[in-house]
């Protein structure tokens, strides 16, 4: 079509920018299988690498053989912790400021951790050679209950012997690692004592795992030639791996090449830095050779980051008609056998201290400590931001108690206690500044949408003809309002180590009016070549198509802190958007030149500049940027790049309204969910579509979680969960259908109102679940049963209320 | 998940499967659709120096219909039995039971003869043969001799299957009147927590014939001729159901596992046995 004869609503369709669903670009290669995963990475000479692992959940190493491993025809070696230690790595740093052990250091504590290394040339006989190497072990005391930890005279962690202060601060107990407080004690503690009502609950969030599709893995590749060291992985942040791994070998930074290739999911379980990543750089300069290391499923299930694990009490208060006056909070943490959090460094609870969710509640105060236990390390955030997750169950359960024992109706409850349009921004009690929020017409939307009062009508009569005996169905219906807290984050409280959590864009336009830009974040399925491709669409006016969005190459991308907790969209997209004006602003000045006129005498429109009040000459975007390179333009360099780091001033708090509704046989324990209702609001929406497949996926991910998925451990420490026959992971026969729907509320600071949407769903789908669970047995006298809700744990809260005659 | 080195063998008839088993005696396994073999060697719980694939064997495929005898080779797929339109007349039980076991891609692998030979009490398939009173046939160097469904389960993998002989195929008769398979389970994929096969004939309102078993409530299937005979001469009402249901249950023996503890199971069992019951009533 020519140009002249497009309307501007085809130019502003032309560009696929902000706010249309365009479809993924990278679906044409996952949908036809031909993605580029760590395992599909094959080098020369490349050996693989496999771990022996502890059976036990805690023991001594007496000795380890490996003279029948490494006389097995192809194998290159076996390397224990006493081979790394004259390197100094057979321990390594934790992100949470503990330090863990790469292999096992004289002794074992959880079970599946890694114990030898074994090089081999080919994957078989690595694994052939695993069975050959021999650990001689001596049992000791397992201990997998964090409150029995801090009674036990048993050392987990004998290396901390006498240390009384750790990372973050005192140390009450060998077993304990730190504790967390936030608030004001006294002032809570005061409301509490004169208030009307005040209920306490104890709750266990279980311990689950994140479970991508594609495990963990990394190939390493030390070039002795030019010193050089590549290594393939999969890295949510491949800059901070680039950085730690750089302090940790000694090697120089502009000598390490980090690459995250395709990821399938990461889920928070690809944050953290893992032994068999150490193993296999060391593997590879020890033998010259690259080496790969790809975990199984089993090993990751048992072995790689973990979620949740926290035992978690609430104290809440309120006046006889449902103000809420205070909250209190309490977490025993099962961090297991090393604190290996990825948190940014300052909060070793990650923003648990958002707990006091979406309501204004006027004093709060919290407290988290931090426990070791005979478990695997993590303690991740599976598909939230920080442990937001855990705050947001609690309060939204601490709010269905306290209805319960003011006998309110729980949507009445919150309605009073919201936050109110008005307030924001708003700060909370126990610290946080929400930017933006109307929670009271996003409340109401949804309530209206499903027709709640009917629901609670038909819930009546169910009940009724239940105790009539003409049904054995019950119905429960699930109400959350959630607030999250993502894109960490501004720098004068965010860091990883040290490392201050920007993120960065850089953009470089070509001639011919294409683009490719590069930022420091990594897609793992979020869409970003898609949605950053849009955003850039928008701010610059070339097409999305016009625009390649390369991520995760250490050598070429600039540098930023990665992809997790809902962050690329509010910082990375930021940096985007700001480059992109950037771009836009020297383009300003071409093309006023080349109009022959002032720069303030030309504005943006769509994909070019006009003069102001002549609307009929302009010089599009494509023009310019062939200007740019190719024009001699007095005063200004040739070229059309810009890059932008972005340090957020502020998080972003995207919120939304849940509402669900669920038949439960109270014979069987099974649950059918006959509605989900999911209104979201994460400010500004880019790409549509994309937002509802995140939120899709992020509510199967909660059902998995509320009702059945977890890592259970029996007291002997062993994994009772370590297969997918066991691990819940749910297929599309086990998913209902979701209606969405959302209200948009743009966050004020940053540059185009965008929020963060990935996590949401996760964050406000667990609760809703749990909550539709336990309302169908709130008329027989059910407060609170944990989850996960699986079949027999719903008919045990059935049967435990008489249920069963 | 990397099974230790094995020697596969592919031989396309029984013949050759003997003398393979002959040469390599315990190192040897037969092997169907290998969905739960090629698991338990990728543990490293299953060595099979030997593994003997039956897939090239074209005489354990097909399903045969000859008037109100069926008989089905060892190597049918779950997905044949669901894919046939005459054994869905003839025999409908096995198409609802077959739907409920794992997921497509397995029941394209998944075989009959596999199922009900390699006597896991979480298989579907041998519970459901028990209903049905289905004879199995064995080949071995002492020829062929058939075993009924419920003289065939001994203990949890333990069956009168000897190790030198082969499970060939499946036979039972036309079933008339009403049926039902019952499951419970977590997910798609899942083993049951508590499953019921059960055929009702009704003839003037009444139970005329019944037969009931059991799917993963013990070691081995359960087949109770005490539920049945509660209901035979009654109009299926809830005393006759409530009385199969304790007879059925006076004989599981469940245990705990993630799915939960025994009290839960039993309690299921007696829910999903009465559901099944007076499914199969009311179709017949």
């Amino acid at each position: 079509m020519k140009d002249e004869v497009q309307t501007r609503e085809d130019r502003v369709a032309n560009l696929k920018g902000m706010g249309c669903s365009r479809k993924r670009v990278e679906d044409a290669r996952f949908t036809q299988g031909k993605g580029n995963y760590v395992d599909d990475v094959k080098l020369p000479g490349m050996l693989h690498g496999d771990f022996v692992r502890s059976p036990y959940g805690h023991a001594r190493i007496k000795s380890i053989d490996t003279s029948a491993a490494l006389a097995l025809d192809g194998v290159v070696a076996v390397l224990t912790a006493e081979d790394l230690a004259p390197l100094n790595l057979h321990w390594m740093p934790t992100l949470a400021g503990d330090k863990q052990m790469v292999l096992a250091d004289g002794k074992v504590l959880f079970q599946g951790q890694e114990v030898a290394f074994v090089v081999a040339r080919d994957r078989y006989v690595a694994a052939d050679a695993v069975e050959l190497v021999e650990v001689d072990y001596e049992d000791l005391p397992v201990i997998v209950n964090p409150h029995e930890s801090l009674q036990s005279d048993v050392v987990l962690r004998e290396d901390l012997a006498g240390q009384t202060s750790g990372a973050h601060g005192p140390r009450k107990h060998h077993n304990h690692i730190f504790t967390w407080e936030v608030g004001d004690k006294e002032g809570t503690e005061q409301v509490m004592e004169n208030a009307d009502v005040v209920v306490e609950q104890s709750m266990y969030y279980h311990r689950t795992h994140p479970c991508p599709l594609e495990t963990c893995g990394s190939v390493a590749s030390m070039d002795k030639v030019n010193g050089k060291l590549t290594v393939y992985g999969t890295f949510q942040a491949p800059h901070v791996v680039r950085t730690v791994a750089s302090l940790l070998s000694g090697i120089e930074e502009h000598n390490i090449r980090v690459i995250s290739p395709d990821i399938g999911g990461g889920f928070g379980n690809k944050v953290g830095v893992y032994p068999g990543y150490v193993c296999s750089i060391v593997a590879s300069i020890v033998t010259g050779k690259p080496v790969k290391w790809v975990e199984d499923r089993m090993e990751n299930l048992m072995s790689t980051a973990f979620a949740r694990d926290y035992h978690m009490t609430g104290k809440i208060s309120a006046t006889k008609d449902g103000k809420i006056t205070g909250l209190d909070c309490h977490v025993i943490a099962d961090h297991g056998a090393f604190d290996a959090c990825a948190d940014p460094t300052k909060f070793p609870a990650g923003f648990m201290n958002i707990c006091t969710g979406s309501y204004d509640i006027p004093v709060a105060h919290l407290a988290v400590d931090g426990v070791y236990t005979n478990k695997a390390p993590g303690g991740v955030s599976y598909r939230c931001s920080f442990r937001v997750t855990e705050a947001v169950y609690l309060i939204e359960r601490m709010i269905e108690v306290l209805a319960i024992e003011l006998n309110m109706d729980a949507a009445e409850l919150r309605r009073i206690n919201f936050i109110k349009k008005e307030q924001f921004p708003y700060t909370s009690a126990l610290g946080w500044e929400y930017d933006s929020g109307d929670y009271h017409t996003a409340w109401d939307k949804a309530l209206e949408a499903v027709d709640y009062k009917g629901l609670r009508a038909e819930q009546a009569e169910r009940v009724a003809a239940f105790k009539r005996g003409e049904t054995r169905s019950l119905m429960g219906i699930g109400l959350t309002f959630f607030t999250e807290i993502v894109g960490a984050g501004p720098v004068k409280n965010c860091d990883i180590l040290g490392m201050g959590m920007f993120d960065s864009c850089e953009i470089r336009i070509h001639p011919t009016g294409s683009a490719i830009a590069r930022l420091g974040t990594i897609s793992q399925g979020q869409g970003h070549a898609t949605t950053f491709a849009q955003i850039l669409a928008s701010e610059i006016g070339l097409p999305a198509d016009s625009i390649t969005i390369e991520e995760g190459d250490t050598d070429t991308a600039p540098y930023g802190l990665g992809t997790y907790g809902s962050r690329s969209t509010p910082v990375a997209g930021a940096a985007t958007a700001m480059a992109g004006r950037k771009i836009r602003a020297k383009a300003q000045m071409i093309a006023a030149y080349l109009l022959e006129v002032h720069d303030d005498d030309v504005e943006f429109d769509v994909d070019r500049f006009v003069v102001k009040g002549a609307p009929e000459r302009f010089k599009t975007m494509k023009d310019i940027a062939y200007a740019a390179y190719n024009q001699a333009i007095p005063g200004i360099e040739p070229g059309l790049e810009a890059v932008s780091y972005y340090d957020p001033p502020n998080m972003t708090y995207p919120f939304g309204a849940y509402i669900c509704v669920m038949d439960i046989d109270v014979d069987t324990g099974v649950p059918d969910i006959r509605k989900f209702y999911a209104l979201d609001d994460c400010g500004t929406r880019i790409n549509p579509m994309i937002i509802e497949g995140q939120i899709h996926g992020g509510l199967t991910e909660a059902l998995a979680v509320s009702l059945g998925q977890e890592i259970a451990y029996d007291d002997m420490g062993n994994v009772k969960t370590g297969t997918l026959m066991d691990f819940f992971l749910p297929t599309a026969w086990e998913v209902p259908n979701y209606e969405t729907d959302h209200t948009v509320t743009p966050s004020p600071h940053h540059p185009i109102g965008a929020k963060g949407v990935g996590e949401s769903p996760h964050v406000g789908g667990v609760p809703c679940f749990s909550n539709a669970v336990q309302d169908a047995f709130r008329p027989f006298g059910n407060r609170h049963t944990n989850m996960p809700h699986d079949h027999w744990r719903i008919w045990k809260t059935a049967n435990d209320l008489g249920l069963h005659g | 998940m990397i099974p230790a080195p094995f020697d596969y063998h592919r031989p396309d008839s029984l013949e050759g499967v003997m003398s393979l088993i002959r040469e390599h005696g315990d190192e040897a396994r037969v092997m169907a659709g290998g969905h739960s073999l090629i698991p338990m060697m990728k543990l490293r719980m299953a060595e099979v120096p030997h593994l003997i694939d039956l897939q090239a064997i074209d005489s354990l495929r097909g399903i045969r219909i000859d008037g109100d005898k069926i008989t089905l080779g060892a190597m049918v797929t779950q997905h044949e039995l669901i894919d046939h339109a005459e054994l869905a007349t003839k025999a409908p039980i096995l198409r609802e039971a077959a739907l409920q076991i794992a997921d497509p891609q397995v029941r394209y692998m998944g075989t009959v003869g596999g199922n009900v030979a390699n006597g896991d009490p979480g298989n579907d398939m041998p519970g459901l043969m028990q209903c049905l009173d289905a004879q199995f046939t064995l080949h071995g160097p002492e020829g062929t001799r058939t075993v009924a469904a419920r003289d065939f389960y001994e203990a949890a993998y333990m069956t009168a299957r000897t190790d030198e002989e082969v499970l060939t195929e499946v036979t039972f008769a036309a079933t008339g009147g009403g049926y039902a398979y019952e499951k419970q389970k977590r997910k798609i994929g899942d083993y049951a927590t508590a499953a019921a096969a059960v055929l009702i004939s009704k003839s003037g309102g009444q139970v005329s014939a019944a037969s009931v078993a059991m799917t993963n409530l013990s070691d081995v299937p359960v087949f109770s001729q005490g539920a049945a005979d509660a209901l035979v001469g009654t109009d299926c009402g809830d005393a006759a159901v409530d009385a199969a249901v304790a007879a059925a249950l006076a004989e599981i023996d469940p245990t705990e596992d993630n799915r939960g503890p025994v009290a839960f199971k039993r309690h299921v069992a007696g829910i999903i046995i009465a559901r099944t019951i007076r499914g199969a009533f009311n179709r017949a």
